[in-house]
């Protein structure tokens, strides 16, 4: 479904602040994968999905959706393909804008833009049940700006948004990460559930081993640019998270120096 | 007591005929964030174009209004083009535009800073002859019916896919190529219709007062974002897309409004532009100043606890 090979990116190139990113990333997706990465500080997990999402261009290799080179198509062709939820929840909405223009923006993700209605009535109810199934409130709140709602809110509407329109693939990175814990475990359940219903395709970035190991069917774990391991099926549901670091001081020949990841257990 | 009132009919004609291109500043400053100083250019550009057609030309007043709005849409498009494909800074690619058109305009008047319109027939002297109205209120009558057009015309195009994904474009850039937007294609269009309107409003203007200048657009921009901040002030900012841009023409006409009266109150009509930056710089340091004075407020030593 989702073939990158060879991919390379090296950022700021040729200047003191050069920066190789990736260094030559090969991933195999199937139908239905559901594949969390994990990896420290600066291994390259933004940067792998930022290539996919078309953000940056990458220097080398290839990316393949159903068999479309999307390589050097940009972002916001892509977007046909692809949905996704930034770590950032600013980043996701749009703030001035009705909760029910958002969702009339991401309802029209991947189609031609005329000069039509932005939103029209006959998809209002679509919405209403759409963000009723949130759990959140939100069904009664579709005029109110999307500037009033909290971080979380804002995360689970973007959530939405990215799956409005059945994504071919699904983007997560550290979506949860700015999010209080409880409010993150919500938002995770919710992803949990729209990826199992609408049998998505997904990448999502955590730096919480415990539910690296215990969300989706595959778990890749990334450092310096690549792709260090990569488990998936029976294995994957054994992995402990002192595996997991076993695994990182082996292969890098590192501590596992992330504060971050540790107490994401 | 005539007098006065006199002037202030002349007053808010001029400021709803300024209001067309105050709507067109409002598009990019308010709805795509974009400073665009194409406008000072844009403006004359239309005064002059409308004013060459209409007296060189014999061309009827009605189609150089169009012609003087499409010559602005193409302004527009340079600078959003220099902006979009080019990646130069807004403000930059506005102000090259701006300074290129300074020299086009006087090349359009044919070398001449100044073409009166004197003895040709107008839209609005028309309009006068045919309805025994005053200049003013000739002014007013035209000036209200392109508003109400203009106005209507936004309150759909920004309701539309293709106009709801230039507002996102304005709010939020990153999310909108996220859900399969031409972010340059937005900004471009943005630009565009922007300098078309103003171009429009430069040409009725030219009309109105009978004379096409090649100085006629200096300062527009600062009288377009006075106006807007003006209007925002009167209406509040939280309104129907609709008051919105009626307050940006009402704003328009009380800047028009306020200046005739300090004016007959013996100010220097030179001081006026810069009675109209300090208007806007307040209204741009107010909201920053407001929130440094929060912050500072809020700060505690012992942390979040309440005290
Ligand atoms: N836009 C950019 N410009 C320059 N360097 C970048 C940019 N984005 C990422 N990098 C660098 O690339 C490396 C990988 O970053 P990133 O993919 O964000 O890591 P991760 O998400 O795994 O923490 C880091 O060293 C980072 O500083
Ligand atoms: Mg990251």
């Amino acid at each position: 479904m989702l073939t990158i090979s060879n991919v390379k990116k090296t950022f700021n190139k040729g200047t003191v602040n050069e920066k190789k990113a990736l260094n030559g990333i090969n991933l195999h997706l199937d139908e239905g994968d559901f594949v969390t990465i994990i990896g420290g500080n600066g291994a390259g997990k933004s940067t792998m999905l930022n290539m996919i999402a078309g953000v940056y261009p990458i220097d080398s290799g290839k990316i393949v959706i159903d068999g479309i080179n999307i390589s050097r198509e940009p972002e916001y062709k892509r977007a046909k393909y692809i949905g996704r939820v930034f770590q950032d929840p600013m980043r996701g909405t749009a703030a001035n804008m009705e909760i029910q223009e958002n969702l009339a923006m991401a309802f029209r993700r991947g189609r031609i833009r005329g000069l039509g209605w932005g939103i029209k009535s006959s998809e209002k109810d679509y919405y209403r049940e759409a963000l009723a199934q949130l759990g959140l409130g939100l069904q009664t709140r579709m005029t109110s700006k999307v500037g009033l709602l909290s971080g979380g809110q804002r995360q689970a509407l973007t959530l939405l948004m990215a799956t409005l329109q059945k994504p071919r693939l699904l983007l997560l990175d550290e979506h949860t990460a700015a999010l209080d814990p409880k409010t993150a475990k919500k938002v995770l359940e919710l992803t949990e559930k729209i990826v199992d219903e609408q049998n998505l395709t997904a990448m999502m970035v955590t730096h919480n081993m415990k539910d690296a190991i215990q969300i989706g069917n595959r778990l890749i774990m990334m450092h310096e640019g690549r792709i260090i391991y990569d488990v998936s099926g029976e294995e994957k549901k054994k992995l402990q998270v002192e595996d997991l670091l076993e695994r990182f001081e082996t292969a890098s020949g590192e501590e596992f120096a992330n504060d971050r990841m540790m107490l994401g257990q | 007591m005539n007098g006065l009132l006199a002037s202030l009919q002349g007053a808010v004609a001029q400021g709803i005929l300024w209001g067309i291109m105050v709507l067109g500043v409002y598009i990019t400053f308010r709805l795509m964030d974009i400073a665009d100083l194409t406008v000072d250019g844009s403006f004359a550009l239309g005064a002059c174009v409308c004013a060459v057609l209409v007296v060189n030309k014999q061309v009827n007043p009605v189609i150089a209004l169009f012609a003087a709005m499409a010559a602005g849409l193409v302004a527009g498009a340079v600078t959003g083009l220099l902006h979009t494909i080019f990646e130069i800074p807004a403000i930059l690619a506005g102000i090259l535009t701006q300074i290129s058109l300074w020299s086009i305009n006087l090349r359009i008047m044919g070398g001449k800073s100044n073409l009166p319109l004197l003895k040709t027939e107008t839209l609005i002297s028309g309009l006068s002859d045919a309805l025994g109205l005053t200049q003013a209120q000739a002014s007013m009558i035209v000036g209200i019916i392109v508003a109400i057009i203009v106005i209507v015309f936004l309150y759909w195009f920004f309701g539309t896919e293709i106009g709801s994904a230039m507002r996102a474009t304005g709010n939020n850039e990153d999310m909108v190529r996220a859900l399969g937007v031409n972010t340059k294609m937005t900004k471009l269009l943005s630009l565009t219709l922007s300098n078309g309107l103003v171009g429009l409003s430069g040409a009725l203007v030219c009309q109105s007062q009978k004379y096409g200048d090649v100085g006629s657009g200096t300062g527009a921009i600062v009288i377009g974002l006075a106006a807007i901040v003006i209007g925002e002030v009167l209406m509040g900012r939280l309104t129907p897309f609709y008051w919105k841009l009626t307050s940006v023409v009402a704003g328009s006409v009380i800047y028009f409004v306020i200046r005739a009266l300090v004016l007959r109150m013996g100010m220097n009509a030179n001081d006026m532009k810069l009675l109209s930056a300090i208007i806007v710089a307040l209204a741009l340091c107010i909201p920053v100043a407001v929130s440094k004075y929060r912050l500072k407020k809020e700060y505690s030593e012992g942390g979040e606890e309440e005290c």
